[in-house]
């Protein structure tokens, strides 16, 4: 199923967060998406981090920094953002199998240099982030308290079709 | 311009180069367990495609959480036994055949050198032991590696490990790649395949190969493989002996997969490791790593023997060795789960079993059992365990508890102890 992009942002400012603080493995008993949905994030300590806060209800995009989604390969955490409604992450670096199960869902993981990741940190400082995703034109635009940043990223050809395309299962079936 | 053993594997078994640089391989072996594989199953069938590409392929198993605990867990397994009969796929272990699947797919033989196996579990790399490109994937790979029987990858960039000195006593292979984790960190090696060389890889036997290349996941490699050799050969044999006319020619063929001289790395690391101590983790990520001394006298509520990184009969001969006629501490809860049936049975006969009972164990079932608190063994709030396991992340083996990640040899040290010990100085 085709995606949307873009929408209300939230900050977590720390690296190497794992699928274990994205959704406890004591979840993985489940075997629907949907019933995930409750447990978003719910073993990650951040600081002014809310797992059950209004903020994380009402982001569509995640904005994070080094190797995220580092450790288990389970879609589930791919999964329990997809079933909250964000299908936008952008970060520093991931995790190869995190990267590729949001990719094969045919959501957007986008990697962007640290300058811009720390400027997209440095915007959330001055208030809520709204993010849109020209994944054409390869660009997001980032707007808060009446400021704007544009920022380019790089997405391989084959990232771009399996999200154009809806996922891996849609690509690979019509191809092979 | 030589290769390197990575890069032979992907060139045997190029189906697809849709776009540069994006390798979609044809695969040898499509692993599935009880927990990534179901999802799959129930979408496959959503789209009509309810199909496997070749079910003697496949091989699965349900290990996580076996038997199962409660009606969701039963689900689970329901849904993938029941998937497997569908589909005729004969290599399927339940219970009274089960065990940890990445110590019970290789010792039935299923991985060779120069295979490509994919399974939806992040130490799938294990199988690299074998020469063998193996590696974690996702539901939706899975779910494409069952229907088409291929996966994409990206160019398997190479950092080349090289082991060598010599391992003093009561340093293990554990203690290697907790070693390296430390020094290269849990982002070292993501996106790219780790290849283990020198004499320390040469000399291990695949019980320990296959602990070394089971945590090249936790600095972020793609999958850790060392080079097939004797060794490979001698553990494989009663799967082979009709295919090779003797073991030299077996190992001679398998030389074949070997990185070339001129093979290109990405980068080259040279570990003497001679001086190494036994090492341990602290705080809740693999690469906090520290030598044994500097955390001993820390206590621990459980120690957990056992899991794909240390559940097999070589680590559970060397804990036994340090159990022999000891108890181990009165408020500490030993667990020890021996990987597959015939790790159990191999342990019962060599009274290995006796060992850890008169010592004050539990002996479970195999199964995955604590290591990621999803059946048996989960900590309380607060609890410290001294894990064999690979994974120390906060909150893995329980909300609020903590693991210290070791040797099987400092883990029944810290058992006797009730501290973090070492081995060496009991």
């Amino acid at each position: 199923m085709k995606k949307t992009f873009g929408g209300p942002a939230i900050f977590l400012d720390r690296s190497d967060i794992n699928t274990d603080e994205i959704i406890p493995a004591k979840y993985l008993t489940e075997v629907t998406k949907e019933a995930l949905k409750p447990y978003i994030l719910e073993d990650l300590k951040l600081e002014g981090f809310d797992p059950k806060g209004q903020a994380l209800k009402n982001a569509r995009v995640l904005v994070t920094r080094e190797n995220f989604g580092c450790g288990s390969s389970r879609e589930h955490a791919p999964w329990v953002f997809e079933v909250n409604g964000i299908h936008t992450i952008i970060a520093q670096s991931y995790a190869r199998i995190f990267r590729q199960n949001t990719f094969n869902g045919g959501m957007l993981a986008i990697e962007l240099p640290k300058a811009d990741i720390d400027r997209l940190f440095a915007l959330s400082r001055e208030g809520a982030v709204e993010i849109a995703v020209d994944l054409e034109g390869q660009t997001l635009k980032a707007r808060a308290g009446g400021r704007e940043e544009t920022l380019r990223f790089e997405i391989s050809p084959f990232d771009k079709a399996l999200v154009q395309a809806g996922g891996w299962v849609e690509f690979a079936d019509a191809r092979y | 311009m030589g290769k390197t053993i990575a890069e032979k594997i992907f060139d045997a078994h190029l189906r697809d180069e849709p776009f540069s640089g994006t390798y979609v391989l044809d695969l040898d072996r499509v692993l599935c367990h009880e927990i990534t594989t179901p999802v799959a199953i129930a979408d496959l069938e959503w789209r009509g495609k309810d199909r496997v590409f070749d079910n003697t392929k496949i091989k699965a198993v349900i290990d996580h959480v076996t038997p199962a605990k409660d009606s969701k867990t039963a689900l689970q397994g329901k849904m993938l036994r029941d998937w497997a009969h569908r589909h005729a796929i004969k290599d399927f272990f339940d219970v009274g055949h089960n065990g940890v699947c990445h110590a019970l797919f290789p010792e039935k033989g299923y991985i060779r050198p120069g295979f490509t196996v994919i399974m939806g579990d992040s130490h799938t790399c294990t199988h690299g032991a074998f020469g063998a490109f193996a590696a974690g994937v996702g539901t939706t790979d899975l779910e494409v590696g069952i229907l088409k029987g291929v996966c994409a990858f990206r160019k398997p960039n190479t950092i080349r490990i090289n082991l060598t000195g010599t391992l003093a006593p009561g340093v293990y292979a554990k203690d290697v790649i907790l070693y390296v984790i430390g020094q290269i960190g849990v982002n070292g090696a993501t996106d790219r395949v780790i290849e283990f060389r020198g004499n320390i890889v040469d000399e291990m036997s695949m019980e320990a190969r296959m602990t070394l290349s089971n945590m090249a996941i936790e600095a972020g490699g793609t999958s850790g493989i060392c080079l097939p050799d004797m060794t490979t050969v001698d553990y494989l044999w009663p799967f082979i002996q009709n295919d090779y006319p003797s073991k030299e020619a077996a190992c001679e063929d398998f030389r074949r997969w070997h990185s070339d001289e001129d093979a290109v790395y990405e980068k080259v690391l040279d570990f003497d490791v001679s001086t190494l101590e036994p090492m341990v983790t602290y705080g809740y990520k693999p690469d906090c790593v520290k030598p044994v001394g500097e955390l001993a006298g820390a206590r621990v509520d459980q120690v957990y023997i056992g899991t794909c990184t240390n559940g097999r009969i070589e680590d559970l001969r060397v804990a036994a060795a340090v159990l022999k006629g000891k108890k181990i501490a009165e408020h500490v809860r030993g667990i020890v789960s021996p990987a597959t049936p015939k790790i159990f049975k191999d342990a019962l006969k060599e009274g290995i079993i006796d060992i850890f009972m008169d010592a004050g164990f539990c002996v479970t079932n195999p199964t995955c059992g604590a290591c990621l608190g999803m059946s048996n063994g989960v900590l309380a709030e607060g609890e410290v365990c001294a894990s064999t396991s690979n994974r120390n992340f906060n909150g893995r083996m329980g909300k609020g508890g903590m693991v210290h990640l070791m040797s099987p040899a400092t883990a029944a040290a810290s058992a006797i102890a009730g501290v973090i010990a070492d081995a060496r100085k009991l």
